[in-house]
């Protein structure tokens, strides 16, 4: 074989272009737009959570999404719907049974992979943008192999969305607020976000290999499907969703403001 | 008009960035300008295209850094002042100018085992059901364009990775056949995972961007093709449903012993007479710029070159009809 530095399977070197990217357009503004949302979402969840106060308003039933279910001694009279199994500790959040896999769900989700990949780690920050690391194995070996765990979050998602659903329908118990709106639209959007997940569409139907054979599954599958294109979107609204409610929620129990009362 | 090019030239020992004013008409695509240095200022300038219509897949080039079809990007998504760079892809070997060496892609898909329809259904006899082969026929639309695995930074920015990792075009391959309602193949997770190095990817949905085919690589092949290998590895639950009503489609799963294309899913290798070679080159190395080197211009002649234009008639074999005679004599 005559091996020249210009036949094909010869030479094997690449271009020689020194420019480590050559794209002119402003590729930093989307991770760095997904740096600053995530980061500060995950500030404000992290004050929040260790705050241990303003979560609950006895009078309306209201309980922010990030002490549900309340399980410590802190949760007092209403707010204690599923008893108080735990003491009160400062490094302990009030929903601690439902936090870290709520944490697990969103950190494995294949949205927020893509996110904190590409904004956090610069695994690549943008497409044909060099990876900022030397050598890379992807999700091949621990820990990043446990991101094909997203499955059994995905199922405590399922679980806890259907607590932040009690905790809609208790609340619904006084009348009507805007606390009320809020916490039903987050509820609304957390399922949408939930039932979006790849997994989920996967379990839906994604793994058969014939839809004939199961028409229900290939309609939930179909259904599932639609959402699943919206997941990104979803991702972020129920980012907005959650740390409103919460706000909202901190707001009254703090006094900051009154709720808006529709109906009694 | 004029507009402003760098364009990159060279070869595998080396290279660089050159400057080009060119005229820019109205309507025209990146390719439209590459063909009009070929015309004028750079007749040696190499380039492949084929079919100037996104659909051949041979035109892939960087573009502003951008991995784009030369002849899908219209000159016209520019700014009149901006100057465009147009560099060959860069994961893959430069064979000179904007021509480099895919082969790498030709070697992955042919490990990759081919579609192996049941024991039994000769061709012509398949049936199926279009709700079941709807999902493989949206991979059947990709133009081999290899921009997806050209931007793939596991072997973009990681050379070493070539070897373990086959890319999303064929990611892609892999889930159009576990698809396809009529393969038969059962290890295909396995294998996507064991030889493809699925779990190399991770997910930053790049390959997805750069389609210009609009496949949705990594929500509808990769993402389920890992889903499915959490079936097969890492799910209890589905593990434990497998056992009690046991009448999964994965309950009979071997490991993969599939490898590359030996065996049933092999098909017929190299069915052409014809072994693979060498593009000639002269003896500087380089490829021949034909029109340059020949003793004519154009194209070879078809019938040699030792023949000379005009003939001398009675070489020519050739009878003239004769109008007077009826037809038929
Ligand atoms: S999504 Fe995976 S296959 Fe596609 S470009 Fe990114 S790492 Fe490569
Ligand atoms: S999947 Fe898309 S980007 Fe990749 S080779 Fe096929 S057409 Fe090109
Ligand atoms: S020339 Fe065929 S895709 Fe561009």
């Amino acid at each position: 074989m005559t091996t020249t530095a210009t036949t094909p399977g010869g030479g094997k070197a690449r271009a020689a272009i020194a420019a480590r990217t050559l794209r002119t357009d402003r590729w930093w503004l989307a991770p760095l737009v997904t740096f600053i949302g995530l980061g500060a979402w995950v500030t404000y969840a992290t004050v929040r959570v260790f705050m241990h106060d303003w979560f609950f308003v006895p009078e309306y039933h209201y309980l922010t999404p990030f002490y549900s279910p309340c399980i410590t001694d802190l949760c007092t009279g209403e707010a204690a719907m599923f008893g108080t199994p735990l003491p009160s500790f400062f490094l302990l959040p009030e929903a601690a049974f439902t936090l870290p896999f709520l944490l697990l769900f969103r950190l494995t989700c294949y949205y927020y992979r893509k996110a904190y990949y590409r904004a956090f780690w610069l695994s690549p920050p943008a497409c044909a943008v060099p990876d900022g690391h030397k050598s890379y194995s992807g999700e091949t070996r621990f820990p990043l192999i446990f991101q094909n765990a997203h499955r059994y979050a995905f199922y405590a998602a399922v679980i806890i969305s259907v607590i932040n659903t009690w905790d809609a329908v208790v609340a619904q118990k006084t009348g009507l607020g805007l606390g009320n709106i809020i916490l039903w639209v987050n509820v609304i959007m957390l399922w949408a976000y939930t039932l979006s997940c790849h997994s989920c569409r996967h379990i839906a139907g994604g793994r058969l290999k014939h839809f004939s054979k199961h028409p229900v599954r290939y309609r939930f599958w179909t259904f599932v499907s639609k959402l699943n294109t919206r997941h990104m979107q979803l991702a972020w609204i129920t980012l907005g969703t959650l740390a409103l409610t919460d706000f909202y929620i901190m707001g009254l129990a703090a006094d900051w403001f009154n709720d808006l009362r529709i109906i009694n | 008009m004029k507009r402003r090019f760098r364009v990159w030239r060279g070869d595998a020992s080396g290279g660089d960035l050159r400057d080009f004013d060119v005229e820019v008409n109205e309507g025209e695509v990146v390719l439209d300008i590459i063909h009009r240095l070929q015309a004028t200022e750079t007749p040696d300038l190499a380039c492949r295209w084929n079919c100037k219509a996104g659909k051949c897949g041979s035109c892939s080039m960087e573009i502003n850094g951008k991995p784009r079809l030369g002849c899908m990007t219209r000159m016209s998504t520019f700014e009149e002042n901006e100057t465009i760079t147009i560099t060959p892809i860069r994961t893959f070997p430069v064979i000179r100018d904007l021509v480099t060496d895919v082969s790498f892609n030709y070697e992955k898909a042919r490990e990759t085992p081919a579609f192996a329809p049941p024991a039994g259904v000769a061709p012509g006899e398949y049936r199926m059901q279009q709700v079941d082969v709807e999902r493989s026929q949206e991979f059947r639309k990709c133009i081999e364009c290899f921009l997806c695995q050209n931007t793939c930074h596991v072997i973009r920015d990681h050379d070493e990775n070539k070897p373990a990792f086959s890319g999303p075009r064929y990611f892609i391959r892999a889930a159009e056949l576990d698809m396809h309602p009529l393969d038969s193949l059962e290890d295909r997770k396995e294998y996507a995972q064991s030889s493809q190095g699925l779990g190399f990817c991770n997910i930053t949905k790049c390959c997805t961007e750069v389609c210009p085919e609009h496949i949705k690589i990594t929500d509808n092949a990769i993402i389920p093709m890992k889903e499915r290998v959490v079936d097969r590895r890492y799910d209890p639950l589905v593990w434990l449903g497998r056992k009690i009503f046991r009448r999964d489609q994965l309950e009979n799963m071997a490991p993969s012993s599939t490898v590359g294309v030996a065996g049933t899913s092999g098909g017929v290798p190299n069915s052409s007479v014809r072994p693979p070679e060498n593009a000639p080159t002269g003896p500087d190395g380089h490829l021949d710029v034909s029109e340059l080197l020949a003793p004519q211009q154009g194209g070879m002649s078809p019938f040699g070159d030792d023949m000379t234009f005009p003939m001398a008639p009675e070489q020519v074999t050739y009878h003239h009809p004769d109008p007077d005679r009826p037809a038929g004599h």
